[in-house]
C-alpha cells in the first residue's frame, strides 16, 4: 500500500516538474531551476521566523517569493552589462543559500528544519505524513499537495498555453502582439518556485532539478513540436517515477536518487537511439553520405576517363588506386559495389562504366550543376 | 582586543584560516579562466558530480582518507565535464540543460551510492556528507598541506600555460589558426579547474564551490582589463575572503565557516560592481547624470 502511495507521489511530482521544465529547456533557462531550488531555503527559513510555524502555508508563499527574487536579483545583475547571465546566476544563488544555512545554524537550531532535508529529502518517508479530514485518513500528504501542484501546472499551461508558446519561441513577436513578456516571464518563474517547494519536501532539491530538466532534455530529441514535446516530458517523467521506485526497491535505496539516476539513463539511451537525431542515426547517415559520395566520385571518374587517351592509366585496373586519394580497402569496397550495382565492368584490364552507370554518372553532373 | 590576539595564536584558527586562504586564492586564479571562458557554471555541475565519486571511492576502498576521496571526487568529476561538452558536441542540447542534466543525474547516482554505504556492513560513513555541505572547521594540517601542494602545482601549471590559457580564453579560434592544440589546452584548463573545486569540496561543500569559483572572477573583472590583474586581484579577494570569513565565524558562535565566506566575497563583489572605476555602476550614474546635466545646457543655449 505504502509502495503504491509512494509511486503515485512520485509519478505526479515528477510530471509536475517535467512540464514547467520543458519551457525552462526551451529558454535555455535550465539553470534556473537549479539556482530557485535552492533559494527556496532562504524563503521558507524567513517565513518560518515571521510564522513560528512549520506546516504554515506562508511557508511556500515565502519560498515561491524568493525564487522569483532569485529570477529578478540575477536578471538586474545580467543588465547592468557588467557580468555575464551564467556568472550571475552562480553568484546570486550561493549567496542567498549561504545567508538561509547561517540564519538556520544560527537561529533555528532547535527546530526541524535543516539543510539536509531540503537538499536530499526521502520520498519513503512521504506516505507518514496522513492527510486527515473529519477523522478519516484519505491517504498521504504529499499526494495531495503535489496533485494540487500539478493541477496548478496543467492548468497554468492549458490557459496561456498560446501565449507561452510564442513568448518562448519569439518574444518579440509577443511583445509586438501586445502579450508583456515580462509577464509571463515572471509567471513561469512562479510556477517553477511553486513546483520546486512542492517537490523538494519529497524530493530534495537538487533532484527537483533532474525531474525538471531531464524528461524535456530528452523528449526534446524526439520531436519538433510543442505539443508532444509536453506530452513526452510527462511521460518520460511518469516512467522515471515508477522504474525508480521499482530500483529502488529491488536495491533498497534512495528513491528519489533513483528516480534521478533512470532519467538520466532514459536521455542517454534516447540520445542514442532516438530516430533522425540519435547519435545512431546520425552515424549511420554520415556513414551512408560518404559511401554514397565514394561511389558517385569513382563512377564519374570512370566515366570522365573513359574516352580519353589516358584510360588505360586512370581507369587500369593496378594503376586506378594512384588516381584517387582513397584508402585501397574502401577503393575496393566502393568498386564491388558499384560493379554489383551494374554501373560498372571489368573489361580485361580496364574498369568501364556501363550504361546505367553513365546515366547515374550524368545525373549526379546535372544536380550538381544546377544546385550550383 | 586581548581576545583577538589570542585567536590570531589559536592553532585550529590558524589552520582553518591557512586552508580557506589557499582555497580563496586557487579558485580566484582558475575561476578567473572559468569566467573568461563562459564556463562559470561548470564548477556547480563538477561539485554536484563529485558526490558519487566520493563515496565510490569510500566504497571500494574502505577508507575515508581525504586524498583517496578527492581522488574518487576528482575521476566522477573529470566524467561528468567529459559527458557535459559530448552532449553539446553530439545533440542539440544546450550546455546550460546539458549541465543541469548531469549534474542532477550524478548527484542522484551519489545519493543511491550514500544510501547503499548505510547499509555496508562495518562501513562508518558518516563524515562523508560532509562533501556535501562542507566543514572548514574540521580541516586538518594534511588537509592544508594537501591543499597547499595540489595549490602550488596549479599555480605552476597555470604560470607555465600562462600565454596559452590567455589566448584560449579570449580567441579559442585565433589561438587554433595558429597552431595551437586547443583541444589539449581546453582539456587542460578544464581539468586544473575540476582540480580546483574538489579541492574546495571538503571547506565549503558543493553549493557554495560555484560562488568560490565565480565571485572573487567576478569582482576582480571589474577593477581591471588586464588578466594578470584580474587573475592576481580575484585571488586576493578570495585569499581575503578566506581568512574574514574564519575569522567571523570563530568570534560569533554557531556561525558555519562556508556560508560566511561566501557571503563577504559577495560583499566585495557588489562592492566592485558599484564602484569600481570605468565600469562601476555608480560612475556610469554619476556620467549619465553629467551628460544630461551638459545636454540640457546645451538646449537652453540653443
Amino acid at each position: 500500500m505504502a509502495g503504491l502511495e509512494i509511486q503515485l507521489i512520485a509519478v505526479i511530482v515528477s510530471v509536475a516538474c517535467a512540464l514547467p521544465g520543458t519551457f525552462l529547456v526551451l529558454r535555455k533557462m535550465s539553470m534556473m531551476s537549479d539556482s530557485i531550488t535552492h533559494t527556496i531555503l532562504l524563503g521558507i527559513v524567513l517565513a518560518f521566523f515571521i510564522t513560528q510555524d512549520l506546516s504554515s502555508p506562508f511557508l511556500i508563499v515565502g519560498a515561491a517569493a524568493i525564487g522569483v527574487v532569485t529570477v529578478w536579483l540575477t536578471e538586474t545583475i545580467t543588465k547592468t552589462g557588467l557580468v555575464s547571465e551564467d556568472s550571475a546566476i552562480g553568484i546570486v544563488f550561493p549567496l542567498l543559500f549561504s545567508i538561509a544555512i547561517i540564519l538556520i545554524t544560527r537561529y533555528a537550531g532547535s527546530v526541524h528544519l535543516d539543510t539536509d532535508s531540503v537538499l536530499l529529502g526521502e520520498l519513503a518517508f512521504a506516505p507518514f505524513d496522513r492527510m486527515i479530514v473529519f477523522g478519516k485518513d484519505i491517504g498521504a500528504r504529499a499526494i495531495y499537495t503535489s496533485g494540487f501542484l500539478l493541477l496548478l501546472n496543467v492548468g497554468g499551461i492549458l490557459l496561456c498555453y498560446k501565449e507561452l508558446k510564442v513568448a518562448t519561441f519569439d518574444p518579440m513577436l509577443a511583445a509586438v502582439l501586445g502579450f508583456s513578456p515580462a509577464l509571463l516571464h515572471y509567471g513561469l518563474m512562479t510556477m517553477i518556485s511553486l513546483t520546486a517547494v512542492g517537490a523538494f519536501e519529497a524530493v530534495g532539491s537538487v533532484l527537483v532539478v533532474a525531474f525538471m530538466i531531464g524528461p524535456p532534455a530528452t523528449a526534446y530529441l524526439l520531436t519538433d513540436d510543442l505539443k508532444k514535446m509536453l506530452f513526452l516530458s510527462a511521460v518520460f517523467g511518469a516512467a522515471s517515477g515508477i522504474l525508480g521506485y521499482q530500483l529502488a526497491s529491488i536495491l533498497d535505496v534512495s528513491i528519489a536518487g533513483c528516480m534521478a539516476v533512470i532519467t538520466g539513463l532514459l536521455f542517454f539511451i534516447t540520445s542514442l537511439l532516438a530516430p533522425h537525431r540519435g547519435i545512431l542515426a546520425v552515424w549511420m547517415r554520415k556513414r551512408r553520405q560518404r559511401k554514397e559520395f565514394t561511389e558517385v566520385t569513382l563512377l564519374l571518374h570512370i566515366c570522365n576517363h573513359g574516352d580519353t587517351p589516358e584510360v588505360q592509366e586512370e581507369n587500369g585496373v593496378n594503376s586506378l588506386t594512384n588516381h584517387l586519394h582513397l584508402e585501397p580497402r574502401k577503393l575496393r569496397r566502393s568498386l564491388h559495389s558499384l560493379i554489383e550495382k551494374g554501373e560498372v565492368k571489368r573489361c580485361g584490364s580496364l574498369y568501364v562504366a556501363t550504361d546505367i552507370g553513365m546515366r547515374r554518372a550524368e545525373e549526379t553532373e546535372r544536380t550538381l550543376l544546377n544546385t550550383q | 582586543m586581548e581576545h583577538f590576539f589570542m585567536l590570531l595564536q589559536d592553532y585550529t584558527f590558524q589552520t582553518v584560516a591557512l586552508g580557506s586562504a589557499l582555497l580563496g586564492i586557487i579558485s580566484g586564479v582558475l575561476g578567473s579562466f572559468a569566467v573568461l571562458k563562459k564556463q562559470s557554471l561548470l564548477g556547480d555541475g563538477v561539485s554536484h558530480a563529485a558526490l558519487p565519486g566520493v563515496v565510490m571511492a569510500f566504497l571500494l576502498t574502505g577508507s575515508k582518507n581525504t586524498e583517496v576521496l578527492l581522488l574518487g571526487a576528482l575521476l566522477t568529476g573529470l566524467a561528468a565535464t567529459f559527458l557535459i561538452l559530448s552532449i553539446v558536441r553530439n545533440t542539440r542540447l544546450k550546455f546550460d540543460s546539458a549541465l543541469a542534466l548531469v549534474m542532477s543525474v550524478f548527484f542522484g547516482l551519489g545519493m543511491v551510492l550514500l544510501t547503499y554505504s548505510q547499509k555496508v556492513p562495518n562501513a562508518n560513513q558518516a563524515g562523508l556528507k560532509r562533501f556535501i555541505y562542507g566543514q572548514a572547521s574540521t580541516l586538518l594540517e594534511r588537509d592544508v598541506l594537501l591543499m597547499a601542494g595540489c595549490g602550488v602545482v596549479l599555480l605552476g601549471l597555470v604560470i607555465v600555460f600562462w600565454k596559452e590559457f590567455k589566448l584560449f580564453s579570449f580567441d579559442p579560434e585565433f589561438a587554433e589558426t595558429i597552431g595551437f592544440q586547443t583541444k589539449w589546452l581546453n582539456a587542460l584548463l578544464s581539468t586544473l579547474i575540476v582540480i580546483a573545486i574538489i579541492i574546495g569540496l571538503q571547506t565549503v561543500g558543493v553549493v557554495l564551490m560555484s560562488a568560490m569559483l565565480i565571485t572573487p572572477a567576478v569582482a576582480a573583472r571589474q577593477w581591471s582589463n588586464r588578466l594578470w590583474v584580474m587573475v592576481l586581484l580575484a585571488s586576493i579577494f578570495g585569499a581575503v575572503s578566506g581568512v574574514a570569513g574564519t575569522f567571523f565565524s570563530s568570534v560569533y558562535t554557531n556561525l558555519p565557516t562556508g556560508p560566511v565566506i561566501v557571503v563577504c566575497i559577495t560583499i566585495i563583489a557588489v562592492i566592485s560592481l558599484l564602484f569600481a572605476p570605468e565600469r562601476g555602476i555608480m560612475l556610469q550614474i554619476h556620467r549619465r547624470h553629467k551628460n544630461q546635466v551638459r545636454f540640457g545646457v546645451e538646449r537652453r543655449k540653443i
